[in-house]
């Protein structure tokens, strides 16, 4: 009863605040209906869509040209009900209020379950059309649907879409744009005046003294089955072998195993790819097996270094913009991970270094992603997750966080509770470590054996455990278990999967690129004007005594500020023991998060969790730190 | 018609004592509205046939399959929602 109240009051906090989107068509349905991606199909917007419940956890706008008119498009984000429980429904809501026109995205394979939030829009009184997508997977399945019976039954267009392959779209277009806009006036003010959403009664009393207009819940139930029983033919069909796997995969012993099998391919297949396009090598851990010549290490020393040991001569060694440009010359030669210049490490680390990886993880994660394998290991995660005051849909977030901490913190969303949110960004912010930066310690802390390697990523595990239980018994609020649906395996499209690859990676230069070149820049201006001396001589009780790394390592850790991957980069000249550079690569990790993570952590937190999280970070580091060091003989 | 339910030995139990490849109908949610109204949201109400296909070791959850989709849910949620299984004809 408390909880309720306490939501009911966070509703109208948000309406105040509400957004105004304006749309001419707005895409509304239940999770993992399809929305994103036939909201690419209509606008040509690249839009991230996943096989999982709560891809979209905001909202995307975009504009459809079709016959010389120009439409706005907005696409919801997945609501069960229009009745605002989740911030998910309440945005939906506010959608619909500046909507002219619905489509309602409907899953063709479970229609008795999305024909409940068929009803409520209905109730609305916007002018909508049904599209009941995935008519591909029903008829795979053997359901069969009359489709012209169904729009006779609901009162609006229904038509029948695949939109992965486009079918259907083009009749859901001329549909849509069909419908009679003013016909919202005379439906309107019967429905009641806008901000007033009738939806399925749950609430009796207390709404409907807010004046909500309801729909009795029981009746919606029985007109959704009547309807489904009329229109809905099940023909026998075969188990698939997709279905068999979707059994075994959840099998308590065998879909253990599988989640094992998964995740270890996937680690596999990730460092073999990415070692494969840094160095050509193939092979799993150590030496590879074969090696090609291939690959961008072997691009920038046959393509690059000799324009650059060319310019070197130009500028002669030593003079400010040589040290600025080409930086030091590592026995007469130009070494890309040492001697950071603007053009020699400054290129390299991002294009060179990182890239390969951010390719060979996104490649992976979207493979995991576009299967639907993702909801079925949080499933088995579920009970270690529980240990740290969380539910197994929190590693979805933390996967995301092992490309990017900024994705990976605003996937936070999908969690029901605040402190959820708070605990799952927390922990990625620490102690998730982003592709970029595990590039570099892969490359960095790897020439010095597999062993420091695994012993960073042991650590930063542990720490991400131990950080959890903390927050877990001391963390107030309430803990929702587990409840997901699990979606269908299906055959990723490899044409979305390299769409979706291609955002990411452009995403990742656009990003980089820039701060990494900036960082650079500054830092080398730093060192000629002699800044980091005064600097590196007050953080020396931190820095040398607690952590035994040399004085000048601050600078790192303040360029890990701005980017991660650069700051560890800049541990290669400064000739460390491999205890300092495992203490280094822990330190620079769980140190204040990059810039745009930092802001993305006080965007989804709010200022006070955000210092909160910061203050344990601040504690956390210091106390690991100092432990390795001290631990370690 | 005749109705045979007289007959039949009809058991109550929470749908996380169910066995794992068992079925039973839902005749009870037992938590609060907002509980009842996220279960019913994802299929699980009452007069549904749903079949218990696994349940995760040390203290995971549980799959069901409900209108052929499968849905995972924690322990705590599992022992509320009440199924009725059908043991055959009595005697």
């Amino acid at each position: 009863m408390h909880r309720g109240r306490s939501r009911t009051h966070r509703t109208q906090s948000r309406r105040s605040r509400r957004r105004h989107v304006v749309s001419d068509i707005l895409l509304v349905g239940q999770p993992n209906v399809g929305k994103s991606v036939l909201f690419s199909r209509l606008t040509g917007v690249r839009t991230i869509a996943s096989n999982y419940p709560g891809t979209t956890v905001g909202y995307a706008t975009g504009k459809m040209m079709f016959a010389k008119d120009t439409y706005d498009l907005v696409d919801a984000p997945g609501t069960y009900s229009l009745e605002p429980l989740d911030d998910a429904a309440r945005v939906a809501v506010d959608l619909i209020d500046d909507a002219k026109r619905i489509i309602n995205v409907v899953d063709a394979t479970h229609l008795e379950r999305h024909l409940t939030l068929t009803m409520e829009l209905l109730a609305q009184g916007k002018p909508m059309v049904v599209a009941l997508n995935m008519g591909d997977e029903a008829r795979h399945k053997g359901i069969e649907i009359d489709v012209k019976k169904l729009a006779r039954r609901l009162g609006v267009p229904v038509i029948s879409t695949v939109a992965r392959t486009g079918e259907g779209v083009k009749r859901l277009i001329l549909a849509t744009l069909a419908l009679d806009v003013e016909e919202e006036l005379a439906y309107g003010n019967e429905a009641g005046h806008p901000g007033h959403h009738p939806h399925i009664a749950r609430h009796h009393g207390r709404s409907q003294a807010k004046g909500h207009k309801h729909l009795a819940e029981d009746k919606v139930w029985c007109r959704v089955g009547k309807i489904v029983d009329e229109v809905q033919i099940l023909h026998h069909h075969h188990h698939t072998f997709g279905e068999w796997l979707e059994d075994v995969s959840v099998h308590p012993i065998w879909g253990g195993l599988f989640a094992i099998l998964v995740l270890a391919l996937s680690f596999i297949l990730i460092r073999m790819i990415g070692e494969f396009l840094i160095g050509g090598g193939i092979g799993i851990i150590g030496e590879p097996w074969v090696k090609v010549p291939f690959g961008t290490e072997a691009l920038f020393d046959v393509a690059w270094k000799p324009v650059m040991m060319k310019l070197s001569g130009l500028l002669g060694e030593g003079t400010f913009l040589h040290n600025l440009l080409i930086g030091q010359l590592i026995g007469g030669e130009i070494d890309f991970m040492q001697s950071f210049g603007i053009l020699t490490s400054g290129l390299f680390i991002p294009l060179g270094a990182v890239l390969p990886y951010i390719v060979s993880f996104y490649f992976v994660l979207s493979i995991l992603e576009d299967t639907g394998y993702l909801p079925r290991l949080a499933v088995f995660l579920d009970n270690i997750m529980h240990r740290i005051g969380l539910h197994g849909y929190a590693i979805i977030p933390t996967l995301l966080g092992l490309g990017c901490n900024v994705p990976g913190i605003m996937a936070t969303r999908i969690l029901e509770t605040r402190r959820q949110r708070f605990i799952t960004a927390t922990l990625i912010s620490i102690a998730v470590p982003c592709a970029a930066l595990q590039a570099m310690i892969i490359g960095l802390v790897g020439d010095r054996g597999v062993w420091p390697v695994m012993l960073v990523y042991g650590i930063l595990f542990a720490v991400w455990i131990l950080i959890g239980l903390i927050l877990r018994f001391t963390s107030r609020g309430f803990r929702p278990e587990l409840l997901i649906e699990i979606p269908p395996y299906r055959l990723p499209s490899w044409k979305a999967l390299g769409s979706k690859l291609w955002m990411r990676t452009v995403g990742f230069l656009k990003e980089a690129l820039p701060v990494v070149l900036g960082a650079v820049l500054v830092v080398n201006l730093l060192y000629q004007f002699n800044v980091f001396s005064y600097l590196a001589k007050t953080t020396a009780p931190v820095v040398s005594f607690l952590w035994g790394l040399p004085e000048d390592a601050i600078v790192p850790l303040l360029v890990g500020m701005l980017r991660k991957d650069v700051a560890i980069g800049m541990f290669a000249p400064l000739s460390l023991t491999t205890k300092q550079l495992v203490v280094g690569s822990v330190v620079l990790s769980m140190f204040f998060p990059c810039m745009a993570t930092l802001v993305i952590l006080f965007r989804e937190l709010k200022w006070k969790d955000a210092l909160k999280s910061i203050g344990i970070m601040l504690l956390a580091v210091i106390i690991v730190g100092a432990a390795i060091n001290f631990l370690w003989p | 018609m005749k109705s045979w339910k007289g007959c039949l030995q009809m058991n109550e139990k929470s749908l996380l004592d169910l066995s794992v490849g068992e079925e039973g109908e839902i005749v009870d949610l037992q938590g609060g509205r907002g509980f009842r109204a996220r279960l019913r949201a994802l299929g699980l109400a009452e007069g549904q046939i749903v079949r218990k296909i696994s349940r995760v070791g040390w203290g995971g959850p549980i799959v069901v399959l409900i209108n052929r989709a499968q849905i995972a849910i924690g322990r705590g949620m599992a022992r509320k929602i009440i199924v009725r299984t059908n043991h055959g004809f009595k005697g």
